[in-house]
């Protein structure tokens, strides 16, 4: 039995190293096979880049090889996807190479398309990217007061982010003595500051003790740079001195190139993971069109889920479980407290008031996510 | 020719239905209509109240079997 996995991020690499455990003897008679498809030899811990952005990590605690997070028996390839034959079960990679495979795993991923709104790339700093995540940085160790706004593109990854981003910068602004001259404009695409109504309710009353200013139902809709305003589809419009973006997201281009998905999300069953239409094609992490969180945790879970089910249709000939919806997503509100969201698609979360304790697991969990990667946490 | 989308967001605590709709909205053409499957009944007041901030229309909204459906109308 030939498993392919597409995409060496998070899902692919939890899924991966579960699998292998999982069928370390069906691996070792080569009754099956896991081969990994990837378009680097880093692995990044991207929830990494918000630290990035205030300074508070290095850019290369960023990366591991990502052979050194795979357990050996899983062949592994820099060589990205350029074609998806699915019909013939098969796809054909940069470098010309074909690969065949009775089950594939697609998790490609997804980026941050500030150029997708006008003027938003030229006039606004992000944590999305290594590069983005410094030069933030930059202009945020230069900044010496004014107005900071948040804009927030739909849809976007991690879903924590622009409150996380707006605490951490607001606490980093105090502790450089400057926070007097700050003022703090949170903007918010739907009628409340989060799209979590529990956590939207907690941060409101943080927002309030805190002095951030907000304004709900804005999505952007173009960035006048010569005059530092961003305006929204809602027909407002908000003056800023530092903007900082959630940029919208689309999945990779090569999943819309080949016709797999609008907008780089394929469709895919929300219990069994499987692409829709497709019986033996399995979709992870940002890839899916699911409407639950974009984020490395939803990823972790899918994968244990999946690493189960692919390892007993190995086995047993049919999966086993179905995949329920888990997230659990860290809250970093401020430099030294944090709290937590964990729900699924039958139960909302109840994120409790912040603390000391939460923030330093998540301290920890900087590290941990290393064992994470490798399907040992 | 206008076209009809569903979105299912049942079991959709975040990013939120209305965040779903927001998203799928730009990909839709002018006239199309976009029908919001919610299991949140907040839905059924939230997605109203941005329809009409934005200026787009609203064409329908019910429950049946403990699901919201509520439909709108791109027009801009």
């Amino acid at each position: 039995m030939k498993i392919l996995i597409v995409g060496g991020g998070m899902g692919g690499t939890i899924l991966a190293n579960n699998l292998a455990r999982r069928l370390k003897h069906e691996l070792k008679q080569g009754k099956a096979q896991i081969t990994m498809l990837s378009a680097s030899e880093r692995h990044m811990y991207q929830p990494g880049l918000l630290y990035v952005s205030i300074g508070r990590m290095a850019t290369d605690a960023l990366y591991r090889e990502q052979t050194s997070l795979l357990e050996p028996e899983i062949e592994f390839h820099v060589d990205p996807v350029t074609t998806f034959t699915l019909d013939q079960n098969q796809v054909t990679t940069q470098s010309g190479k074909t690969y065949g495979y009775d089950m594939l795993v697609i998790a490609t991923g997804s980026r941050a398309m500030p150029e997708t709104i006008p003027g938003l790339a030229e006039n606004s700093v992000n944590c999305y990217t290594e590069a983005n995540a410094v030069e933030m940085w930059r202009q945020v160790r230069e900044f010496q007061g004014g107005t900071v706004t948040i804009a927030v593109g739909v849809p976007h990854k991690c879903p924590m982010i622009p409150l996380e981003v707006t605490f951490v910068l607001h606490d980093y602004f105090k502790e450089r003595g400057i926070l007097d001259k700050v003022k703090f404009q949170y903007t918010y695409p739907i009628g409340r500051i989060h799209s979590l109504a529990p956590v939207g309710e907690w941060a409101k009353g943080e927002f309030d003790r805190l002095g951030i200013q907000y304004e709900t139902l804005f999505n952007m809709k173009e960035v006048d740079g010569a005059n530092k305003v961003v305006h929204s589809e809602e027909g407002t419009q908000s003056h800023y001195d530092l903007l900082v973006a959630v940029p919208p997201h689309k999945g990779m281009a090569v999943i819309e190139e080949n016709g797999l998905g609008q907008s780089g999300w394929i469709p895919t069953d929300r219990h069994s993971l499987k692409m829709e239409g497709r019986d033996n094609v399995y979709v992870l992490g940002d890839t899916t069109n699911l409407p639950i969180s974009k984020a490395g945790s939803t990823a972790h879970f899918e994968a244990e889920a999946l690493a189960e089910n692919l390892a007993a249709i190995v086995k047993l000939g049919e999966p086993v479980r179905d995949y329920d919806g888990k997230v659990f997503c860290f809250i970093e509100a401020g430099s030294d407290r944090a709290t937590y969201a964990m729900f699924n698609y039958n139960q909302p979360p109840a994120p409790r008031a912040p603390n000391r304790a939460v923030h330093w697991f998540k301290m920890a969990y900087n590290q941990l996510y290393w064992a994470s990667a490798r399907g040992l946490l | 020719m206008a076209e009809r989308h569903q979105i299912d967001a049942r079991g959709s605590y975040c990013p939120g239905p209305l965040m779903e709709l927001i998203a799928r909205i730009k990909q839709a053409g002018i006239g199309d209509e976009l029908e919001v499957l919610s299991t949140d009944k907040g839905s059924a007041n939230d997605i109203p109240e941005w329809v009409k901030k934005v200026g787009h229309e609203m064409v329908d909204s019910f429950q049946a079997d403990g699901v919201w459906h509520v439909v709108i109308r791109k027009t801009k």
